[in-house]
């Protein structure tokens, strides 16, 4: 039944995805909005699937890759469908889908068996703290898609071509509004994740706050925003250096989501480690 | 009946030509009056715009309708026909057919894509309406234009790029702005092409336009003209912070404008994003300026690229919207085709024959004791009645059709026996006010 649902939401964000990338280059609109609902659909099995694993499981299903990846995708999407209601941009679909359709199907190379959850591990800021930091990981990632989009097009407008492609992207001013949107949401959500992540290893391991990797990259990523948030309110800072910035901050918070398992250091959020009971 | 048109047109005639021929809008009455006393016309449009003036008819004779049509527009305004006749053109039947649809999908516009000609074209068949000089067939010609029209602009990109420098410009705008209502315009100088802008802008809402120039007494003048504001020359630095959007066109030999000068704008801006719109040759504004983040600068030759893309672009949509046209054409074709007698009276024969065929077989399903010589005498019987019934719709029709209004008997005939024409679907006769 679950793995029924898991690959009903990726078949359909593939075929989404798939869509708003023909969307990219055919103009029909009746294309843009049969993605919308493709999505769409996809998202409302992804739901069901997170959910029926909750209870299943016992615990917020964000314990190992396979979840986790599967709950960033599933927050992806969900962020970018309310962005995309709000605005009106199909294309917006184009430069975030894939990179929701790319996570889902990371995951379901991971082994999908449901863990066992050490002792410390469950708690209910489980659920607060790991739901809110992939919620502004999702935020962050609509904002990069518009960062591209929109360096594309004043690319475009700085190079007076204006192609097909200039055709369908929207304004600037509409770009960098999404892009600031989605700022002034995630930022708040990251720092709050951060707060009762630090109040959950307390909790549970002793300690607030121990320079764990994950937690020293994290704070990378929240200096960067951050920067970025008083870059934009104080001195005006918009268009294509915020689109910059929102760009390379994206590519920390997936290193912070994923590389900090590559590194050789220890890390007590390595996922293969939060399973093993190897936990202080 | 025929349909045939006869005119002129950007293509044949040139302005001082079209200009004599023009029917002024105010008299419409007369010509289309004076159109219906012609021998063998029985219906007219006249179709009279700055780029060409068409008479659409139906005659009862091809030849001779053309002439007579020919002959009228010579007259009508004091014209030899003879120095005429070279610039006119004639066409009828599937000719005219074509020659309308393309009129009025922007087909045959000097800019093709051009959105006017269409309302033109409804404001023409609204005077034959009052005036009653179209009938059932240029009613029905007309529509299948405009619906036609209408296929043409939601199937094909046609009409969708800007093809004018002002309107292009104002396409950029949104582009970078979204949204103009919040948004200034400051005109630096004064030139045709930039007061052709600006009022552009104005007509797409941006909020307010300021007006500089090096004597104050004209920006004053001109912002008077836009509603706007003057702006002292010697203050332009001072001020242009307050403008989203700038059209320069002064005389200046050399550049006013400067990176330098616009970093400084635009950190007083807080790096809202300006956008400059140089006019003027020589070059106002350096070109640098474009370099400085968040500023879009565009000179005219720039616009004139894009007008010129986007016209090659509707090229190709035109060769789109033609294959919609042909399409069209061969549908309305048989729908006036069927307005022939001929087929009209087989039509009806078979559609009597029909039903007394099946009448006459459910009479005899459940007549046993009928006798074979009886059942041929009431065979007989019923097909006389049908040609009896016949033979006046029949001969009336043909007698009319030597030179009476057949088709309002042909048509009205089709519609109470529901025969077949061939052209049904619903919506040709569709608003007119689209």
């Amino acid at each position: 039944m679950n793995s029924l649902l898991f690959y009903t939401t990726l078949g359909l964000y593939a075929i989404a995805t798939f869509a708003y990338l023909v969307y990219l280059v055919k103009p029909q609109q009746v294309l843009g909005k049969a993605a919308n609902w493709l999505i769409t659909a996809g998202f409302l099995v992804h739901c069901t699937f997170t959910l029926v694993r909750y209870f299943e499981a016992g615990h917020t299903p964000i314990t190992n890759l396979h979840e986790s990846l599967s709950f960033f995708s599933l927050t992806i999407v969900g962020v970018f469908i309310a962005f995309e209601h709000k605005y009106h941009v199909y294309i917006l679909g184009s430069f975030v889908t894939p990179l929701a359709f790319c996570l889902m199907l990371a995951s379901s190379i991971y082994p999908a068996a449901i863990p066992l959850l050490p002792p410390a591990l469950k708690s209910k800021w489980l659920l607060v703290h790991s739901s809110l930091a992939f919620i502004s990981y999702a935020t962050f990632a609509v904002a990069f898609g518009a960062a591209i989009m929109y360096l594309i097009q004043e690319h475009f407008l700085k190079r007076k071509q204006l192609g097909p492609l200039y055709q369908k992207l929207p304004s600037l001013d509409v770009l960098d509004e999404i892009n600031y949107r989605c700022l002034t949401f995630g930022f708040p959500l990251l720092t709050i994740a951060i707060i009762t992540g630090a109040i959950w290893a307390e909790t549970a391991w002793g300690t607030y706050w121990s320079w764990d990797p994950k937690e020293t990259w994290s704070l990378i990523t929240w200096f960067i925003y951050a920067a970025l948030l008083h870059g934009r309110l104080t001195t005006g800072w918009r268009g294509k250096r915020a689109a910059v910035l929102s760009i390379i901050g994206f590519f920390v918070l997936l290193f912070t989501f994923l590389g900090v398992n590559l590194l050789p250091s220890e890390s007590q959020h390595k996922y293969e480690r939060l399973l093993g009971g190897n936990v202080k | 009946m025929n349909i045939v048109v006869v005119g002129l047109s950007h293509k044949t005639a040139s302005v001082d030509v079209r200009e004599k021929v023009a029917f002024a809008p105010t008299h419409m009455e007369k010509p289309l009056q004076d159109l219906l006393k012609l021998q063998d016309i029985t219906e007219a449009v006249i179709v009279s715009t700055c780029n060409r003036v068409e008479i659409y008819a139906t005659s009862r004779e091809i030849a001779g309708g053309m002439a007579r049509l020919k002959r009228f527009l010579a007259d009508y305004h004091h014209l030899q026909l003879e120095t005429l006749e070279s610039h006119l053109y004639a066409y009828h039947g599937e000719a005219a057919i074509r020659h309308l649809f393309r009129v009025a999908s922007s087909l045959d516009s000097m800019v093709v894509g051009e959105p006017q000609i269409l309302g033109q074209i409804k404001t023409a068949y609204g005077f034959a309406a009052e005036y009653k000089s179209s009938g059932i067939i240029l009613n029905r010609f007309l529509h299948k234009a405009f619906s036609v029209a209408k296929r043409v602009r939601t199937e094909t990109k046609i009409a969708s790029s800007a093809v004018s420098v002002a309107f292009a410009a104002v396409e950029l705008a949104k582009k970078i702005f979204g949204d103009l209502s919040d948004k200034t315009v400051m005109l630096i100088g004064a030139g045709e092409m930039c007061e052709l802008a600006a009022k552009h802008f104005l007509n797409n809402g941006v909020r307010g336009v300021m007006v500089t120039n090096r004597t104050y007494e004209r920006a004053v003048k001109l912002a008077e003209e836009f509603d706007g504001r003057a702006v002292n020359f010697d203050e332009l630095f001072d001020q242009l912070h307050k403008a989203d959007i700038i059209l320069s066109s002064t005389g200046a030999p050399h550049f006013i404008i400067g990176p330098k000068d616009i970093e400084e704008v635009i950190r007083r801006r807080r790096n809202k994003p300006m956008f400059f719109i140089d006019i003027a040759v020589p070059r106002d504004i350096d070109p640098k300026v474009n370099d400085v983040a968040n500023v879009y600068l565009y000179t005219v030759d720039d616009l004139n690229g894009i007008v010129q893309s986007n016209m090659e672009q509707r090229g190709k949509e035109a060769e789109k919207a033609e294959e919609i046209v042909s399409q069209e054409i061969g549908q309305f074709f048989k729908w006036l085709s069927s307005l022939d007698v001929t087929p009209t009276i087989v039509a009806l024969r078979s559609k009597f024959e029909e039903i007394r065929q099946a009448e006459l077989a459910r009479t005899l399903s459940g007549w046993k004791d009928l006798s074979p010589d009886s059942r041929k005498r009431l065979e007989a019987c019923t097909s006389a009645i049908i040609n009896k019934l016949l033979h006046n719709p029949t001969s009336v029709l043909k007698r009319t059709g030597q030179g009476g209004r057949t088709d309002l008997y042909v048509d009205a005939l089709r519609q109470m026996f529901e025969l077949e024409t061939g052209a049904t679907e619903d919506g040709e006769l569709g608003d007119l006010e689209e």
